[in-house]
């Protein structure tokens, strides 16, 4: 293992836990939206969010660079914030992952809000509990095994892109190159064993990931 | 409806469903307990639900002892968790990531300590739970829970209790370990309480004030004895049509092992009750139980036999059969008889008979 890799798996940790931390903050207030509204937009919403789950990355990864580019309304707002242009930098890499890992932090949120229903927070209520108190109170603690797995999903399928990396970050060593990038160019170079390292790495990270999953939704149908 | 002022419970709903439709306009008192009495689908949980601001009947009005909860004509409606009320569910719906302990104090700390009229030991004291508190909610059997639930909602000292067919879930045995709990809250809390029920036995032993619900809309509604004994009424309660007595524990004869029960109308007697002399006691009398004499038996084994003057009869289902309603002073009573001995003794209002009680239920 060289500085590259180092510096690739320090890269992608830090993206991971980057974009899953977004994802929580971003993702329950849609997942809350989407268990409980009787809205109409519900179905279309539900949609765009899933889209990620069903495009091919590359799709998904053109039209952020084209939003994100200069011409785009990303592009326009991020230059008007005095903030430059996102493509081939990290924070561009985290804004287009926070997107492509949507689904995977929404959809088990939002089926875990489901399941909790309206009767404990209508008992919260007659309990004098307002709408905050009783998410926090409530809510959230009923809603943990479905938060633990929406963290993990969404961190794991942040690692795991590759991709939407490549059109929107490119290739730049400590900046947006991470381990999937990595590989990619050590096998280019014919640098199997190295190769081998990352990939190996990533394989036991993908076991112990889903097994650690498996042993969660486990114990809690017991309970 | 009758007119209770300010105090009292004002409540004038309608809510349009598919199909159905829930309109009520009511005036309830301001104290004991008020049963919602009718079929399942007859929208009595609804209107608890409305009154709870757990479901919002567009221009409604609601008041509570002369608190003004909904008045959407002038902009009012207040959310379910400014309301001081206590509400419990069919289902205990305790919260299972908590124990005993902590669900009790959910509601009571969420109420400014100036504001707590039940003290903590009084409510479990009150509901039999001492024993629970450090149990998890999902070790307790179905009684258990419910009287937790009921405990939980009085820590929040609310002015109005709501009780949505809280027996429903359990079984026989569970019900009666959980009435003379509630019995006590009648007794023992100076709130009012709306009870909603599909059991006639709950309402008779339970309740002050009678509604009667059919199809979304209030068929009836008055003081319990008054409301049951009334025949113009639909056979709401089909074969279990009879009459509630408020009696008092008059005398005891121990020779013959029997207990007198006196009530405004006379008395009657009952295998030896335990309670002490002076203690009040419900019991219903079925009207399948009282048959009718023009003279008085001489020579019968029946104990119970009030002097009493016909006002009514209506026709049954049953087309063989006709419901008496007859007057024992200031008791009503209902006879169910067939129709060939109401000809053959020419009942008509007014008539001076004999009501034969062949057996009283105890309410407990």
């Amino acid at each position: 293992m060289d500085l590259g890799d180092l510096s690739a798996i320090e890269l992608t940790l830090e993206l991971a836990t980057l974009v899953t931390g977004l994802l929580l903050v971003i993702g329950t207030p849609i997942a809350w939206w989407l268990a409980r509204t009787p809205s109409k937009l519900k179905g279309i919403v539900g949609t765009v969010v899933a889209l990620p789950l069903v495009l091919p990355p590359t799709v998904l990864g053109f039209y952020m660079l084209v939003a994100m580019g200069p011409h785009g309304p990303i592009g326009h707002l991020t230059q008007s914030l005095g903030l430059g242009l996102l493509p081939f930098t990290f924070s561009g890499l985290v804004v287009t992952s926070v997107i492509y890992s949507m689904p995977f932090v929404v959809q088990p949120l939002q089926n875990t809000f489901t399941a909790i229903g309206e009767r404990p927070l209508e008992a919260a209520a007659t309990l004098r509990a307002g709408h905050w108190d009783t998410f926090f109170s409530v809510v959230v603690p009923l809603a943990r095994p479905g938060f633990i797995t929406a963290s993990i999903l969404g961190f794991a399928h942040t690692v795991g892109e590759f991709g939407v990396v490549l059109m929107i970050g490119g290739n730049i060593p400590g900046k947006t190159r991470v381990i999937s990038v990595q590989i990619y160019d050590h096998v280019e170079a014919m640098e199997y064993a190295q190769a081998h390292w990352l990939a190996g790495g990533m394989v036991l990270f993908a076991f112990i990931v889903l097994f650690a999953l498996y042993s969660l939704q486990h114990n809690t149908q017991g309970t | 409806m009758n007119a209770n002022g300010p105090d009292g419970i004002r409540a004038s709903f309608r809510r349009d469903y598919p199909g159905f439709c829930m309109k009520v306009d009511l005036s309830l008192p301001g104290r004991g307990v008020t049963a919602l009495f009718g079929h399942s689908g007859s929208g009595k949980t609804t209107v608890l639900r409305c009154v709870a601001g757990l479901e919002r009947a567009p221009g409604g009005f609601l008041a509570i002892n002369g608190e003004v909860w909904q008045d959407d004509a002038n902009g009012v409606f207040v959310p379910t968790h400014r309301r001081p009320l206590g509400y419990v569910f069919q289902e205990a719906s305790l919260f299972p990531h908590l124990n005993v302990r902590r669900n009790l104090e959910y509601g009571q700390k969420r109420v400014p300590a100036d504001s707590r009229k039940v003290s903590f030991d009084h409510a479990i004291g009150l509901l039999g739970i001492e024993h629970l508190l450090d149990r998890s909610t999902t070790s307790l059997s179905g009684g258990e829970r419910q009287r937790v639930a009921i405990a939980r909602a009085l820590l929040t000292s609310p002015d109005l209790l709501l009780l949505d067919e809280p027996l429903a879930a359990l079984d026989l045995k569970r019900k009666k370990e959980i009435l003379p709990y509630l019995e006590r809250l009648h007794d023992e809390l100076d709130i009012p309480i709306l009870y909603v029920s599909h059991s006639p036995d709950e309402v008779a032993r339970l309740a002050d004030y009678l509604v009667l619900m059919a199809n979304g809309s209030v068929v009836a509604d008055g003081p319990l004895q008054e409301t049951v004994a009334r025949l113009d009424l639909p056979a709401v309660f089909a074969d279990d049509a009879g009459v509630v007595l408020d009696t008092v524990i008059g005398a005891h004869e121990d020779n013959d092992c029997l207990t007198r029960l006196d009530f405004e109308g006379g008395s009657i007697f009952v295998a030896r009750r335990p309670e002490a002399l002076g203690r009040r006691l419900r019991c219903r009398v079925h009207a399948r139980d009282v048959s009718l004499t023009l003279e008085r038996a001489e020579h019968t084994s029946i104990l119970n036999i009030l002097a009493a003057k016909v006002v009514g009869a209506v026709a049954t289902e049953s087309l063989a059969h006709v419901l008496v309603r007859v007057q024992a002073k200031g008791t009503p009573l209902l006879a169910r008889i067939t129709r060939r001995s109401s000809n053959n003794l020419g009942i008509a209002p007014g008539l001076a008979v004999w009501a034969q009680i062949k057996a009283v239920a105890l309410l407990d």
